[in-house]
């Protein structure tokens, strides 16, 4: 591939196709758990289908499209990338352990979702395959710093532009995550998967993944910020209304993102109340960020209108840019995320978690943050950029307007649903809803109907995402290149700042994970622990 | 940094709210003594079948009148099932696993918990209603993980 972007449409390239399996896997599994049946409706499909849908969503289409938007903001805002032959290295080491891994999952070696909680065992190729996939991102994250040195070398007095903020600490966020998925997979999985070792520790082991699993989930939302912060107030035709704001924001970021895993096992043995509660509080602080994001964008877009000729209080809303698919995806997924929001902080609460925990309202409330907020903006991205780096016109493009609002649809139909569902007790996850019989599947067996038509909706909006991308990027017509353009800030900053030094809040977050983690980890260590054999699930 | 007087209020009003939510959270801790279970006392998986006490499950009356109910969570059941506690009673569960990891849902209350093998859990509550109940595994454990369900019956107690 050539021309400026071309890392930056490898990395989409993968993100969309890996996108595209997993919605086909989806939509069966939305009627397998509704009882609804079709030919190949069999339990050991259902769980590899989970198990795909989940690492091909939530691991490679979210990084590599984070890898890509990194290429892309590095050479418009910075207008460069460094070691671009090393990054293409990178590329290439993720995909092959794309490939693996997928494969593995494919081929019905590694039916242990996306979580694989030890001592549920998989083929080794699947461990090893994750970890190149995590070893090609972070070389894309030292090719993100060393472009923004090299950057930096030349503007010693300048403040860094706000995109590059937001992806460096982006990779910020990705390097302390990726520590504890590293000594999980790569000290215990694989040694035991490979039979080296015959036991593993499986809350040691899960304390580990979720010291990853959360930040991961801020390594999603904050490339989504970016794109809210940065382009969206230019598409809505106004200015960003606060440039500091931003940069605190993402920094808040850095600093909490990781100390609050417990609160992915309020309900786990082993691990005291007293550091539960303490990851609560951690967790509740960054709630804080979002809100403020919620101010700073809406603020934005009000900019925007006002700027169009709005007078009054609430005219301004119907002078956006609502036919503009990357406007009305974005828009879409910011309302998705006010719920979306309200539901974590009942996730987090220490003791109402036992109300919902494991139950179908995760589903419900991870297919509203990373499955709307980031997907759909992420979806809205891909036609704002791919005209502009392909240098064709957007096709199809009334399908292109019309699939922010299918997706909206069909996500509220599948999990207002199964946010119900949940409540009543209904598990996440499970073949058949009506589990041993429909006496028992009676109580939600009409919402996860509803919730089947909703992933029925969800499908066909992502078909079309699908035939706009693609017809796009091979029959489109050539058209003039439009730049990409960044959103102004209403007061431009004009100083290198507090929240631009990143260097030091990256240790104050250490700090945190060490006061968060450390007594913990040594005192779950220091038990009398004997460890579990492998059970391979089928 | 030149923070607009709008955003000022609305940042207050959210680290306001933020407060609010976490001091519920502290009431609720400390005045009712609301905690998710957090045991911490471990087993050795591989002779949980063997162990004294989880070898033999079942529900034991305490001569204080509380309920200890020992249950193994393994593929694909609960042992013992039906669980069948009295009303009205505080009943503490212990719960461990001899293979992969599961959940210990009771459909219906806020008893909610994993079954990690190596660990046991343990929580306490009481059941104010006579009445069934459905007991899930919340936690994908392998192939038939979704038929993994048991009843809980409790029973009116006389005077």
């Amino acid at each position: 591939m050539k021309g400026k972007h071309a890392l930056a449409s490898a990395n989409f390239a993968v993100a969309i196709i890996a996108f595209g399996l997993a919605a086909c896997l989806a939509v069966l599994q939305s009627l397998s758990i509704a009882d609804i049946s079709f030919p190949m409706r069999r339990e050991d499909l259902y769980y590899l289908s989970v198990t795909a849908h989940g690492v091909l969503m939530a691991i490679v289409f979210t990084t590599f499209f984070i890898m890509g938007l990194g290429y892309l903001i590095a050479r418009e805002a910075l207008g460069r990338l460094a070691a671009v032959r090393t990054a293409w290295c990178g590329f290439a080491v993720a995909t092959v352990g794309t490939v693996i891994t997928a494969g593995t999952i494919l081929a019905g070696k590694a039916s242990v979702l996306y979580t694989f909680y030890p001592p549920l065992q998989a083929h080794p190729a699947f461990y090893i395959g994750a970890t190149l996939l995590v070893v090609g991102s972070w070389v894309w994250g030292g090719v993100m710093i060393a472009s923004y040195r090299s950057w930096r070398r030349d503007h010693p007095d300048t403040p860094v532009p706000l995109a590059v903020h937001g992806i460096l600490t982006t990779v910020i966020i990705w390097f302390l995550a990726t520590f504890g998925l590293a000594v999980e997979v790569v000290g215990m999985l694989i040694p035991w998967s490979l039979g080296w070792v015959e036991k593993i520790d499986p809350l040691v082991a899960r304390t580990f993944f979720w010291w990853f699993g959360h930040p991961l989930v801020y390594f999603w939302l904050v490339p989504t910020y970016v794109l809210w912060y940065t382009i969206m107030p230019k598409v809505a035709g106004g200015r960003l209304f606060s440039d500091p704001l931003a940069r605190m924001v993402f920094v808040l970021f850095i600093l909490f993102s990781t100390p609050v895993g417990f609160h992915h096992q309020f309900a786990d043995p082993g691990i005291g109340a007293g550091w539960k509660l303490l990851h609560t509080f951690t967790t509740y602080a960054v709630l804080y960020p979002s809100f403020v994001t919620a101010f700073t964008i809406i603020a934005s877009m009000e900019v925007a209108g006002r700027m169009k000729g709005a007078k009054g209080l609430f005219d301004w809303i119907g002078k956006l840019p609502w036919g503009d698919p990357f406007f009305a995806s974005v828009g879409l997924a910011m309302l998705t995320f006010a719920f979306g929001g309200f539901g974590g902080a009942i996730n987090a609460a220490y003791a109402m978690n036992a109300m919902v925990h494991n139950t179908a309202w995760i589903q419900a409330h991870l297919h509203l943050t990373v499955g709307t907020t980031v997907a759909l903006s992420f979806m809205g991205a891909a036609y704002y950029f791919l005209p502009r780096i392909t240098g064709r016109e957007l096709r199809l493009a009334p399908l292109a307007k019309i699939q922010p609002y299918l997706w909206f649809l069909g996500m509220a139909l599948f999990s207002t649903s199964y946010h119900i569902a949940g409540l009543r007790g209904l598990p996440r996850r499970v073949y058949s809803a009506s589990l041993l019989g429909d006496e028992m599947g009676a109580q939600w067996a009409t919402l996860t109907k509803i919730g089947a038509v909703g992933g029925v909706v969800l499908f066909v909006s992502s078909l079309c995402f699908l035939l706009v991308v693609a017809t796009t990027w091979t029959t489109g017509r050539r058209t003039q290149v439009e730049a990409i353009e960044f959103a102004q800030p209403l007061a431009p900053v004009e100083r290198r700042g507090i929240w631009d030094r990143l260097g030091m809040w990256t240790a104050v977050a250490i700090g945190l994970i060490i006061i968060a983690y450390g007594y913990p980890l040594v005192s779950m260590l220091s038990h009398e622990r004997f460890g579990s054999p492998g059970f391979v699930p089928f | 940094m030149r923070v607009d007087l709008y955003e000022k209020i609305w940042m207050g009003v959210a680290a306001a709210l933020i407060v609010i939510f976490l001091a519920a959270i502290v009431v609720a801790a400390g005045a009712y003594a609301i905690h998710p279970q957090s045991h911490v006392e471990t087993i050795d998986p591989t002779t949980v079948l063997e162990d004294p006490e989880f070898g033999n499950p079942g529900v034991a009356i305490q001569p204080d009148g509380s309920v200890v109910v020992t249950l193994v969570a393994e593929m694909f059941f609960f042992d013992p099932d039906p669980i069948e506690v009295p009303a009205g009673r505080p009943v503490t569960f212990r719960l461990t696993s001899p293979d992969v990891i599961h959940g210990f849902e009771i459909v219906g209350t806020n008893a909610n918990t994993m079954v990690i093998p190596g660990y046991v859990s343990e929580f306490t509550m009481s059941f104010a209603e006579p009445g069934e109940h459905l007991v899930v595994c919340n936690e994908y454990c392998g192939l038939l993980h979704h038929n993994m369900v048991g009843k809980l019956i409790v029973q009116e107690v006389g005077e």
